[in-house]
């Protein structure tokens, strides 16, 4: 075990969070249970598909709503039935758990081809090429209208496989799903990270050509990562089509795509954990400044906007002051703490790039 | 040796060989496979109208109709590949200039016109559209500027920081167009009143809008513009060489950051420019910027980042395929209003990133 005191404040926190998160519904209220508690872990777990990516993959995706978005419509379509009120869709009406296997295969599949597209490039253009392909996704729901239309569809949380049960009416029972979902993903990238795979995959953000001389395929390495990530996002997706009942080409517009990028940008592009920190900090604040004295505040200074002007501000003066987001600015305090009391130590920039301790 | 050439080839050709059979299924399905609805004979109805073999002056409409958009997204794809091209940015931002320029120009010829939401052709001159059109490629070249001296020149080189900045931007832009500029609804501009009329082609021998022929004209003409400036002035070569060699070009005494600052400028009064000539076509509407930076990212991945060239072909395939799959397309029975060409613009997308991920006339960096 380490003694690095750090680590150990962090795994306290992080008990300490798990133990207020399975414990949650007797002490929060169940707006806060419901809203605020599962939101932020389903979209967290679209978040950690996107750090995921980013911070082991050096591949930044604003795919990851859209394929999020995928599972929720290839669900919707799936399991609705034409019997239950004036659903749009296919209204197939098969088997939900079937659905639910498909939803989950299928936005994998669509993540491997979308992968094996942009894995050729990096970077910027890697950015560019998951943004264009999100906003293709968009239109592709909102024009095609036989498997949604604009309005999108409803009622989908209804059916759902016997091993989930009744989510309308009981969504204590939807919050502990997340709960469970969310801990097996963050568990599955910790260990991912140490296996042969995620460590070619750390070598190939740091050294492509290295790798790539070493006898390592990029592309396919590249590509298989972004299936991984597609699945992880698709698992986001079914829960979020379960929470909200219903799934519109709103939920995967540029709008969204960009609110999933500041969760990802606020919690930190750079550890899994600030995932779920940056959801839950966005989503509180996205309920709580809505309509009121901030937005007042720009009014009197005849500024003018709604609650999206605050947003961009806040996202501009953290992308400005700290790109590394929440997590970043508590790793920076850290580093600061560490070098004041011994001055002597390696600092924390000796450890190798990609290194976890 | 004579087989291992060959071996080559075959393996060059084939993707060629691919395309090539895909673009030929096209022409063919368009000129002589495409039905019209069941009530006028056909099987399967695809279009009104038929195959160009059936009607020929309809196809021609469909290829102008392409043309012109092709010319409109020039406009603004063309801003977008600059800013890039040169300082590597990915202005995300691009769209929203787009919007805020159509919007100001709407602004801008009513207080000129001081009519209320519909203005006739007729009660418009040419002044009446230049001006306001000049006006929004003022303010958002300025706006541009501002952008790139205070967000954009102190982070050089931390192209994803730079893009996250811009995102923020737009996001704050989207929000204000909509408090600010006509309560955020759909608003067009007029078209000067002599514009409002068909003209007959000559060669074609269709009546065609002369407003659309004039967006056409347009594009060519900032193609025309950029290609001058760009390859017949001082600037334009230091932008080139910059665009090759910045490190170098900078080293060689160049004020590299006054040819950024100006390119940054030129590339968001374009985004402007063509918001005008949008507005004017059709409409700028809030979630337009979304649409418009689509449309940029499309063309410019097509045609090649930072290419002149590029960007011309790009805007002219995405042009072309956009308006014959919104046209020549089953529409009817169980696909009511369903839309396909965002199908083939996928399609399109996945041929060029598959066999040639640095776009057409692009290079790798």
């Amino acid at each position: 075990m380490t003694s690095d005191p750090k680590v150990i404040t962090e795994r306290v926190i992080g008990i300490g969070a798990l133990v207020l998160a399975v414990a949650g519904p007797a002490i929060f209220n169940a707006y806060w249970v419901d809203v605020i508690l599962t939101q932020a872990l389903i979209v967290g777990i679209a978040a950690a598909s996107m750090i995921f990516l980013a911070a082991y993959g050096g591949m930044i995706s604003l795919a990851q709503t859209m394929l999020m978005g995928t599972a929720g419509f290839m669900i919707g379509n799936m399991v609705t039935t034409r019997a239950g009120g004036e659903s749009k869709g296919l209204t197939l009406g098969w088997d939900p758990t079937l659905a639910l296997v498909l939803a989950l295969v299928g936005t994998t599949l669509l993540g491997l081809l979308f992968g094996a597209l942009a894995a050729r490039s990096t970077g910027i253009y890697f950015l560019m090429i998951t943004l264009t392909l999100s906003v293709v996704g968009f239109y592709f729901v909102g024009q095609v209208t036989v498997v949604s239309g604009f309005s999108g569809i409803a009622g989908i949380n209804q059916y759902t496989p016997p091993f989930i049960g009744d989510i309308v009416n009981d969504r204590n029972r939807l919050y502990y799903i997340a709960l469970g979902v969310a801990v097996v993903v963050y568990v599955l990238i910790r260990f991912l990270i140490r296996t042969p795979f995620g460590l070619a995959l750390q070598g190939l953000r740091d050294e492509p050509v290295r790798m790539s001389s070493l006898g390592y395929a990029v592309p396919v390495h590249r590509m298989l990562a972004f299936g991984l990530s597609a699945f992880l996002a698709a698992l986001a997706g079914v829960l979020l089509v379960w929470w909200q009942g219903q799934i519109a080409p709103g939920d995967i517009g540029l709008q969204s795509t960009i609110d999933l990028l500041i969760v990802a940008v606020i919690g930190g592009l750079t550890r899994i954990e600030g995932a779920w920190v940056g959801a839950l900090a966005f989503i509180v604040i996205n309920n709580y400044v809505r309509d009121s004295w901030l937005t007042d505040l720009l009014d009197t200074l005849r500024i003018g906007g709604s609650f999206n002007t605050i947003i961009g501000l806040v996202f501009l003066v953290i992308v400005i002051v700290s790109p590394d987001g929440l997590m970043g600015a508590w790793d920076r305090v850290w580093g600061l703490a560490g070098r004041g009391r011994k001055p002597d130590e390696p600092t924390v920039t000796a450890i190798p790039a990609g290194e976890k301790v | 040796m004579s087989e291992r050439i060959a071996q080559v080839d075959v393996r060059r050709l084939l993707p060629r060989l691919v395309v090539g059979l895909l673009v030929a299924g096209a022409l063919l399905y368009i000129v002589v496979l495409a039905n019209p609805s069941p009530e006028v004979g056909g099987n399967w109805r695809t279009t009104t109208f038929g195959s160009a073999f059936d009607d020929w002056r309809s196809f021609a409409r469909t290829l102008l109709n392409g043309l012109t958009f092709a010319g409109l997204l020039f406009i603004v794809a063309s801003g977008f590949s600059l800013i890039f091209g040169l300082m590597r940015v990915v202005n995300m931002a691009h769209g929203s200039f787009y919007l805020l320029g159509g919007y100001i120009a709407y602004e801008v010829q009513q207080k000129m016109t001081g009519s209320g939401y519909t203005i006739a052709g007729v009660d418009v001159n040419t002044w009446e559209w230049v001006f306001p059109a000049l006006v929004a490629v003022a303010v958002i070249g300025a706006v541009g500027l501002v952008v790139q001296q205070f967000f954009l020149r102190w982070n050089q080189g931390q192209e994803l920081r730079q893009a996250l900045i811009t995102i923020a931007i737009s996001v704050i832009i989207a929000d204000q167009v909509i408090a600010h500029f006509n309560g955020g609804l759909a608003s067009s501009v007029t078209w000067p009143g002599w514009t409002n009329r068909l003209v007959t082609l000559p060669l074609l021998g269709i009546d065609y809008s002369l407003a659309r022929l004039i967006v056409l004209l347009l594009g060519l003409a900032v193609g025309l513009g950029l290609w001058l400036w760009l390859y017949r002035t001082r600037t334009g070569m230091v932008i080139r060489a910059g665009v090759d060699d910045r490190q170098m070009t900078s080293a060689l005494g160049v004020n590299i950051q006054l040819t950024f600052a100006i390119a940054f400028v030129v590339g968001s009064s374009l985004a402007a420019f063509g918001g005008a000539v949008g507005a004017s076509q059709g409409a700028v509407a809030p979630g337009q910027d979304g649409q418009w930076l689509l449309n940029s990212l499309v063309v410019v991945i097509i045609g090649g980042l930072g290419s002149l060239l590029g960007a011309a072909a790009g805007s002219l395939l995405y042009g072309l395929v956009f308006s014959f799959s919104a046209v020549y397309l089953p529409t009817a029975g169980n696909n009511c209003c369903t839309q396909y060409s965002i199908v083939f613009t996928f399609v399109l997308l996945a041929l060029v990133l598959a066999f040639r991920p640095q776009g057409l006339f692009g290079r790798f960096s």
